[in-house]
């Protein structure tokens, strides 16, 4: 059986849909999670998909952080639980704690939506063993709140444990420290990612297919863990 | 604003019925509520007696224009009247949206709407709860909402107010769209000075549903109860309806900025869930959805088209601000709510999913046989009308209808005497000059403010002549919309800028393969009491109908908004027109962009020297006069089953129709999309010019590889089409340039820097870099 991978319906998640079939296309299997059940349902990993969960109010991201689903799951990613955050999901890792930096206001004042070149920066997270290190990859980016900010320590420190995942190229629509667009947890099994590799999954409805490999690489980690 | 609402509920004693029936001589203030003195002595009539205050905002806000189509339905039925046959159609015209059947089990409802006046007065909110007004009328019907298009008009692109207006609008849009995780895949964006002080804000929606999932507005079965939920009910968009939407901007007036609704849409984001998993569990009789009027409305319709009666406790209504008068709250239109009929043995478990969504939903009245809506506030009776005369009975005008005066005359100026150029240089530099200019330049400012990528169907979403949506991911099945329109053409001929207006969309709906079959529309123009405008209504109404029956596509909802108009001068009459298509399998999209070198581009249909109205005429010489480009819809009608043919067995790689700006700017256009160059050559029996320029309809462009031209011709030719060959798909990346031999040659990199150019420059640089 494949290995199953947690996606979380939060009141207001938007792309909850778009993250399950991206498991599926995969080879995963996707298991729906609740936001007010406590139950992981014994998945082998999660995806925290995109939207604006509780309506971003308050924060972006700050409400979700304290679901009752987050319960289990912080705990589980502690112990290495394989988690995915996906824009609305990246915000929602840094408010519970899992990942450092916050996501601010676009620089440019306004919700960008648009294909976006990244550069693949680390390979050596459970999410994007399956690309190069300096891999270009095109995937769609839309948030108005993506700005990853974090204070000079702390991006120093990123810099020098690999963990910053994904850099953006070719302009950055959100004016980020570095031109960050993901970083990873210092086991690399958590990983924050600003634009949406779900919506590139499928040349007819995206960019193209170079987000198929987020997924695939977790599936690669899962079912060799077996 | 001096409404019976404004006074401290509190404090004041409660208009009941059984103090309106002893007190006929209270004088009462129908004038500002927006009623005429005539419709005001016609309320008395079918009641018998003085309306409650409560009935007279009751009547106001559902006679009003917005809501009672009293100037227009005449004139609209002839939609019906000449409709043509058509099997697709599962519910008509009449109800929340039409709903067509597209096959598979699938049926897809589509409507447009208007918010001009909220936008224009708040551009962020009016643009944003327009949006959320469209949404719950398709998921109404029982529909999943799955994309929006956005059909925007403002008043010049470099004016101080357009500044103000159109950030906010395109930002209420977005931030209310994509919050509610809605693909936006298409929409318009035009500049006229004659918007400037009224915007035009249209949205589109289209939803999906089986067959069996169809709901409708009506409160059957006494005994069921009515439940009201989503939102709680407040102070907002209190007679934005009555007042907003009916009534002229005129200097000097009080602000009416208090008037315009707030929309939430996480709110919106759960009603929709919430209301898909109570029709799953098929736990709904009927449902309304609370826009414009909003509990009058709801309640009044629903009673008015099921059983026929019902009883309203307004202490149950739950509300935001307790100090609402009952007034208030029939009037309030607090965005995000829906009126539901729910048998009484059902209600728990509606309640159940409505508590998982966290959504307040209370038991606010019975549905009777009465054939009374009655209303209690405290205990008394507010309210005791015959529904029927409140929302399907209201007055119908024939209003006068006189052809301009100025008619013969704007007509009479002809584009002929407009100075062209003659020369290569001169060709290259009119191109140069359309590129730049607002209404053709490359609209990404806007477009990439809204999420296109939600929900992962989204097939065609700009550039591309219509959105395309898959609705089914295991067949490929999937729908096709485009909305056009043109306020100029229209202007110098309201019958045939509308069938212009229709023959664009169907046009841009077959360019990418799918098959044309419904109509929705959303007539925009200024006050009917003008009868110039009354004028230009009628023609264009006319000029539709007839068009639909023509191409065998039957108008299946939309929305008439007057009054568009600053002091006496109105809109350009603008009849905004979508159209729905069905398309077997979206992998046999074609799509815009130039393919691989070497492929054959070719020019379908004829082309005219026809400027009157054209891009060329408006933005280079400020100039409108003539007549529009010739209405040929059988003609429209051989091209779209070429083009839908040609998608189907897999001839064409690329296609695009030509319209504003002319063949050049559509070549133009299909190049950046494909970031490739080509090597065009006109048509010898043409001049440069017009083969450039000229707007002639029933034209496309389309690319073929050079092993399908021969079939492709062959196809045309059988069908009496005229096809040329016009160049080849030449290189692609830095090097690609637009060669147009014997005239100019331009780099495709100083084309698309012009082209990218504008829209940031009026209204800031695009996201940091």
């Amino acid at each position: 059986m494949s290995a199953r991978v947690g996606v979380v319906t939060f009141p207001g998640s938007l792309d909850d849909a778009d993250a399950r079939r991206a498991v599926g296309l995969a080879g995963g299997q996707a298991v729906t999670l609740w936001h007010k059940d406590a139950d992981l349902l014994g998945v082998d990993a999660v995806v925290l998909p995109g939207g604006f969960s509780y309506g971003d109010y308050l924060r972006a991201g700050a409400i979700a952080g304290h679901a009752p689903v987050m319960g289990p799951l912080v705990a589980a990613a502690r112990e290495g639980l394989p988690v995915l955050g996906i824009c609305n999901g990246f915000q929602v890792l840094c408010e519970a704690g899992l990942l450092p930096g916050v996501l601010t206001r676009n620089a440019g004042l306004r919700f960008v939506c648009r294909p976006q070149a990244l550069v693949i920066e680390s390979s050596a997270t459970v999410w994007t063993s399956r690309y190069r290190g300096g891999q270009r990859v095109v995937v769609p980016v839309k948030n108005g709140e993506g700005r990853y900010v974090a204070d000079e320590a702390t991006l120093d420190a990123l810099e020098a444990e690999g963990r910053v995942v994904a850099r953006y190229a070719d302009g950055d629509p959100s004016g980020s420290s570095r031109s960050i667009a993901g970083v990873a947890s210092a086991d690399g099994r958590v990983v924050g990612l600003m634009p949406h590799p779900e919506h590139a999954v499928d040349a007819l409805t995206g960019p193209g297919t170079d987000g198929l490999g987020f997924f695939a690489s977790v599936l690669d980690a899962l079912v060799g863990a077996r | 604003m001096s409404t019976p609402a404004a006074t401290d509920p509190a404090a004041r004693v409660v208009d009941t019925v059984v103090v309106a029936a002893t007190s006929p001589a209270t004088v009462q203030p129908f004038t500002e509520l927006g009623l005429t003195e005539g419709e005001y002595l016609r309320i008395r009539d079918i009641l018998g007696r003085r309306p409650t205050s409560c009935e007279l905002a009751m009547y106001s806000v559902m006679w009003s224009e917005h809501c009672s189509y009293k100037s227009s339905k005449m004139h609209l039925r002839q939609f019906a009247d000449k409709a043509p046959a058509s099997d697709v159609l599962l519910v008509g015209m009449g109800e929340n949206a039409g709903v067509v059947d597209v096959g598979d089990g699938y049926a897809v409802t589509f409507k447009i709407e208007s918010h001009n006046h909220p936008s224009f007065v708040e551009p962020h909110q009016g643009a944003a709860t327009g949006v959320g007004g469209i949404v719950r009328d398709i998921l109404t019907m029982g529909a999943r909402p799955v994309a929006v298009l956005d059909p925007l008009r403002f008043g010049p692109a470099d004016a101080a107010d357009t500044a103000r207006v159109l950030p906010g609008v395109v930002a209420g849009i977005g931030g209310y769209g994509n919050c509610l995780g809605l693909p936006t895949i298409g929409g318009e964006l035009v500049f006229d000075a004659s918007y400037a002080g009224n915007p035009l804000v249209n949205a589109l929606c289209v939803g999906v549903m089986r067959h069996g999932d169809i709901k409708l507005a009506r409160a059957d079965g006494p005994g069921n109860l009515v439940v009201l939920f989503g939102a709680r009910t407040g102070g907002d968009g209190i007679g934005g309806v009555s007042v907003l939407a009916s009534d002229t901007f005129a200097d000097g007036g009080p602000s009416k900025r208090p008037s315009v609704q707030v929309g939430d849409p996480f709110t919106e984001k759960l009603l929709i869930e919430c209301c898909l998993e109570l029709f799953a569990a098929d736990l709904v009789v009927g449902i309304q959805d609370l826009g414009g009027a909003g509990i009058s409305c709801a309640t009044s319709e629903l009673a008015s088209a099921g059983t026929g009666g019902m009883e309203v406790d307004l202490d149950t209504v739950p509300l935001r601000d307790a100090g609402l008068s009952p007034e208030e709250i029939l009037m309030s239109e607090s965005q995000e709510r829906m009126c539901a009929v729910v048998r009484p043995a059902d209600l728990d478990a509606f309640l159940a999913i409505c508590a998982r969504w966290d959504l307040p939903a209370t038991v606010i009245g019975t549905v009777t046989d009465t054939g009374r809506l009655v209303v209690r506030w405290h205990g008394q009776t507010v309210v005791d009308v015959p529904p029927r005369t409140v929302a399907h009975d209201g007055p119908v005008y024939d209003r006068p209808v006189a052809r301009p005066a100025d008619q013969d005359d704007l007509v009479a100026d002809g584009p002929e005497a407009l100075p062209r150029p003659t020369d290569g240089e001169g060709l290259a530099a009119t191109l140069l000059a359309l590129l730049a200019a607002p209404n053709l330049a490359d609209p990404s400012w806007v477009t990439q403010q809204y999420d296109r990528y939600v929900l992962g169907n989204t097939v065609l979403a700009g550039p591309a002549d219509a959105g395309m949506v898959r609705i089914d991911e295991a067949s490929g099945l999937g729908v096709a919309v485009a909305t056009d329109g043109n306020g100029r053409y229209t202007r110098l001929d309201p019958y045939a800028g509308a069938q212009l207006a229709l023959a664009e969309a169907y046009r841009n709906v077959a360019v990418t393969g799918a098959r044309p079959v419904a109509v929705t529309n959303c007539l925009n123009f200024g006050s009917p009491q003008d009868p110039g405008v009354m004028w230009q209504f009628t023609q264009a109404v006319a000029g539709l109908a007839d068009a639909c029956a023509q191409l065998g596509v039957p108008v299946t909802g939309g929305n008439v908004s007057f009054y568009n108009q600053t002091g006496q001068t109105p809109i350009l009459p603008t009849p905004v027109i979508g159209v729905l298509g069905v398309i077997d399998d979206v992998a046999r999209r074609t799509p815009l962009a130039l393919g691989a070198d070497g492929e054959v581009l070719l020019l379908v249909g004829e082309t005219a020297d026809e400027l009157g109205g054209s891009e060329w005429a408006h933005a280079l010489h400020g100039h409108l006069g003539g007549r529009p480009p010739r209405v040929d819809l059988e003609r429209e009608r051989q091209l779209a089953q070429i083009l839908v043919a040609g998608s189907r067995d897999g001839l064409l790689s690329a296609a695009h129709d030509i319209s504003d700006g002319g063949l050049a700017v559509a070549l133009v256009e299909m190049a950046l999309a494909g970031d490739a160059g080509l090597r065009v050559v006109l048509p010898e029996d043409l001049d440069p010019f017009v083969a450039l320029f000229s707007e002639s309809a029933a034209r496309a462009v389309v690319v073929v590889p050079r092993s399908e031209e021969l079939r492709f011709t062959d196809m045309c030719v059988a069908r009496d089409v005229p096809v040329v060959r016009i160049g080849v798909v030449d290189g692609h990346g830095d090097e690609a340039a637009l060669d147009v031999q014997g005239q100019f040659s331009l780099p495709m990199a100083r084309l698309r820097a012009v082209r990218a150019a504008t829209l940031p420059a009026l209204f800031g640089s695009g996201p940091a870099a």
